[in-house]
């Protein structure tokens, strides 16, 4: 007995040893990044493997910052060769990939996600405009007197009296997430700018005025930065903490599950989750638009954003299948007005758009520096 | 006389509220466990069937090889997706506008071209003739057939349009439209079309990894159970090693992961995502189990018949192997198959390794990348289709079947060997 397991051990780790050997040289295109695109990226990467030669490329899902953080590492076949991002690189992002030698980054947009609040079919659907949004979950809020008060607003009535009176209970991503970003940029950040003495703080660079502002704003002088346009980001991007914004998770099947449940509720998750589940929730009206595909493609509906993948060009040529892959990604019938991402729910770019990144893909223009 | 009498009708009372309490306890948890039992087979039965749809496919020389050639390669570049499109025209040939066509070749999956190539290879002399053939169907008309669309709602409120609705019921009446069931589910790896997914690429990786991990685990924990129990010195040094094997195994086993992650990947630049890591993870963390039930094992021989093996002159090492470690070894069995339970549920050290990953094709190896059961069915709970809500609970079950049937192992194991002394 005894001997047959050392036996089996010994066998399994020269047979380890010999693999790991094989596996130098990888002949699968790695892919890591954001759970957003990982939907579309792994439609393209199961098409590219059944209809080409090479190997399926193996596609993690790691969230935006993480795949950026592993793609930055180096290169080498141990790296990964793409990583997908729902938000654009941050310059700190690429100085640090250009010290571990990862020079030569090809930005390839694919397309726009929107991001909508949905609720229960049970329940009226809302009419919202990014100033309530934003009046119903910051953290803090301009008061009668113009000064930042900790949120009080209870329901979505005392928010804007032609609203119902329903408690305000929003089920939405945790900060980790892109969706979270960049909903606090386009909402939140859409909303707060509807207040004079915000939209002047985000304008300005003179360190008299900004101080001022604050003064007059209430906000504590630690904040202070040189860039209005960072305390306005501290003062937009902060979602209330008083239980009326649940972090539900990454996932979002859960939270239509959760709506489903609780017709109360509002959830925020990405349009294919709408789109999948029309028949259990309907998507708010947002400043007078609906989410629909038509109102994302056309950038009328205000909370929409870009979807990303990074390319290292110096394995383009080292790792097999990854310009096939590149070439898929960016054909009509994958990322075109009808093809096969829309389906699964990715708002297409508008032709030229498309044909300029097509070709950066083509050609593996490196990105400029941010 | 009065006092006992008085204390002893308490006493009764505090003994029935605690019995009572025990079974309802008791009872708790099997509502508990018959909820989860019942939600996941109701909601994941289902998944084991998949709708096909007959269709007159007419295997026409122009698409599939134009130049007559038949090898295997030119077969693979010819266009099938065209051939179940005209089959479907000609059922339908009153649809004509593009977007109704779009809809109308939406019935049939993307599986079904894939179906036909491999028809094709297996058998090129179908090219030419016209044959009535079970296609696998696409995931909606799949939900709808099974009857996870309401039909009465509203047509902007559902996935499926009234002219799909209407397709699919007129096939049905024609004996068209039948549930068969779902090889693909077993054998296909991941996909992104429910129809098309299945869970033998998880199984093949969970196969490896436990491989990897049995392979280390299994001797190396019994050795040093062995020499802990039976050659150790008892001093301050192999106590202080009990005391942290003890520890280890109450480790989260996510620390395990981020130490494979260190360690194994960036260190000796092992793969990301291969069983290889996994397993050797898992063998980290299955160690503790094994080498504590095992010493038990070893403890519960009577001392007997080590001192009679030592009295007839057989030597340390013979008295342990000839003696004590065949009648140690159905618990040291027991706790193997039980730790290797544990290992196969495991999903959070795997996410720190690269497993939790879309990898369609199955691996054929420990260093191939591969994700694991309960890695796949993490990943499918997060899939926006609704087709992956039942393969989802599918899934489960199949998990479940396993560690039952793991666990069933290691009580027959215990129950066929064991000795009371």
């Amino acid at each position: 007995m005894l001997k047959k397991t050392l036996a089996l051990a010994a066998m399994s780790a020269t047979l380890a040893y010999g693999s790991a050997q094989a596996a130098a040289a990888r002949d699968y295109v790695s892919i890591v990044g954001s759970s957003t695109v990982y939907p579309f990226a792994t439609v393209v990467a199961e098409q590219f493997g059944k209809t080409s030669k090479y190997k399926t490329p193996k596609i993690e899902s790691t969230g935006s910052g993480g795949g950026l953080k592993l793609f930055c590492a180096g290169v080498g076949v141990d790296s990964p060769d793409i990583t997908n991002a729902s938000r654009r690189i941050k310059k700190s992002e690429q100085e640090k990939c250009a010290k571990n030698g990862v020079k030569e980054i090809v930005e390839v947009k694919v397309g726009y996600d929107g991001i909508v609040l949905a609720n229960s079919k049970e329940a009226p659907q809302y009419k919202l405009s990014r100033k309530d949004i934003f009046l119903a979950l910051a953290k803090q809020v301009p008061g009668p007197d113009g000064k930042l008060i900790d949120n009080p607003y209870k329901t979505w009535n005392q928010v804007n009296a032609s609203l119902p009176n329903e408690p305000i209970e929003v089920l939405g991503p945790p900060p980790t997430s892109g969706t979270r970003d960049a909903f606090a940029e386009l909402a939140m950040e859409g909303g707060a700018k509807k207040f004079d003495d915000l939209k002047k703080l985000r304008k300005s660079k003179d360190a008299a005025e900004i101080k001022a502002l604050m003064a007059k704003l209430g906000i504590p002088e630690s904040v202070f930065n040189k860039k209005g346009k960072k305390v306005f980001k501290a003062v937009a991007h902060a979602i209330r903490e008083d239980g009326a914004y649940i972090e539900a998770g990454e996932n979002d099947n859960l939270i239509v599950q959760k709506l489903e449940a609780n017709p109360h509720a509002i959830g925020i998750f990405g349009f294919s989750f709408l789109d999948q589940n029309t028949d259990k929730v309907h998507g708010s009206i947002i400043d007078g638009k609906a989410p629909t595909f038509e109102a994302i493609a056309d950038g009328s509906y205000p909370v929409s954003r870009p979807l990303f993948f990074y390319v290292k060009k110096a394995h383009a040529d080292k790792v097999p299948g990854m310009k096939g892959y590149l070439a898929e990604f960016t054909s009509e019938r994958a990322w075109g007005d009808e093809g096969y991402l829309a389906d699964k729910g990715m708002i297409p770019m508008p032709a030229e758009e498309r044909a300029k990144f097509a070709a950066a893909a083509k050609n593996l223009t490196p990105m400029e520096s941010l | 006389m009065q006092a006992v009498q008085a204390s002893l009708k308490r006493r009764y009372a505090a003994e029935r509220r605690f019995r009572f309490l025990g079974l309802s306890a008791v009872v708790l948890g099997l509502v508990f466990v018959a909820i989860l039992f019942v939600t996941i087979i109701s909601n994941g039965y289902t998944a084991f069937t998949q709708t096909h749809i007959a269709l007159d496919i007419h295997f026409d020389p122009q698409q599939i090889a134009p130049n007559g050639d038949t090898s295997p390669a030119a077969l693979s570049k010819g266009n099938y997706a065209a051939l179940v499109k005209q089959a479907l025209r000609e059922e339908f040939p009153e649809v004509t506008g593009r977007n109704d066509k779009r809809q109308l070749y939406r019935l049939m999956s993307s599986g079904a071209a894939f179906d036909l190539l491999n028809r094709v290879k297996a058998d090129p002399s179908i090219i030419g003739t016209t044959q009535r053939l079970w296609l696998v169907a696409d995931d909606d008309v799949d939900m709808l057939v099974k009857g996870h669309f309401d039909r009465d709602l509203p047509e902007s409120d559902r996935r499926v349009k009234n002219e799909t609705i209407a397709w699919v019921d007129k096939l049905a009446t024609e004996g068209r439209v039948k549930q068969q069931f779902n090889t693909a589910f077993f054998t296909h790896g991941d996909s992104r079309e429910p129809e098309l997914a299945g869970i033998g690429g998880a199984v093949a990786g969970s196969f490896y990894m436990l491989l990897v991990t049995v392979a280390l685990s299994f001797p190396i924990g019994v050795a040093a159970a062995i020499y802990l129990e039976e050659f150790a010195p008892t001093n301050r040094w192999t106590d202080l090693i009990e005391v942290n094997i003890n520890n280890l195994a109450a480790v989260p086993s996510i620390v395990f992961g981020l130490l494979g992650l260190a360690v194994f990947i960036n260190f000796f630049g092992l793969p990301r995502s291969a069983p290889l890591v996994g397993g050797l993870v898992l063998t980290l963390m299955t160690l503790p189990t094994i080498i504590i039930a095992s010493r038990a094992a070893l403890k519960s021989v009577p001392p007997s018949i080590r001192e009679a093996a030592l009295g007839i002159g057989a030597s340390k090492t013979q008295m342990v192997f000839h003696h004590v470690l065949p009648l140690a070894m159905p618990g040291m069995l027991t706790g193997t198959i039980i730790g290797m339970a544990q290992a196969l549920g495991e999903s959070a050290p795997l996410l720190m390794i690269g497993m939790v990953a879309f990898i369609v094709d199955i691996p054929g190896g420990p260093t191939d990348p591969a994700t694991a059961l309960p890695v796949q069915i993490f990943l499918w709970a997060d899939s926006p289709e609704r087709g992956f809500v039942e393969r989802t609970s599918a899934a489960i079950m199949v998990l479940l079947a396993f560690l039952i049937s793991m666990n069933a192992l290691a009580v027959y194991l215990r129950k066929k060997f064991e000795r009371r002394w």
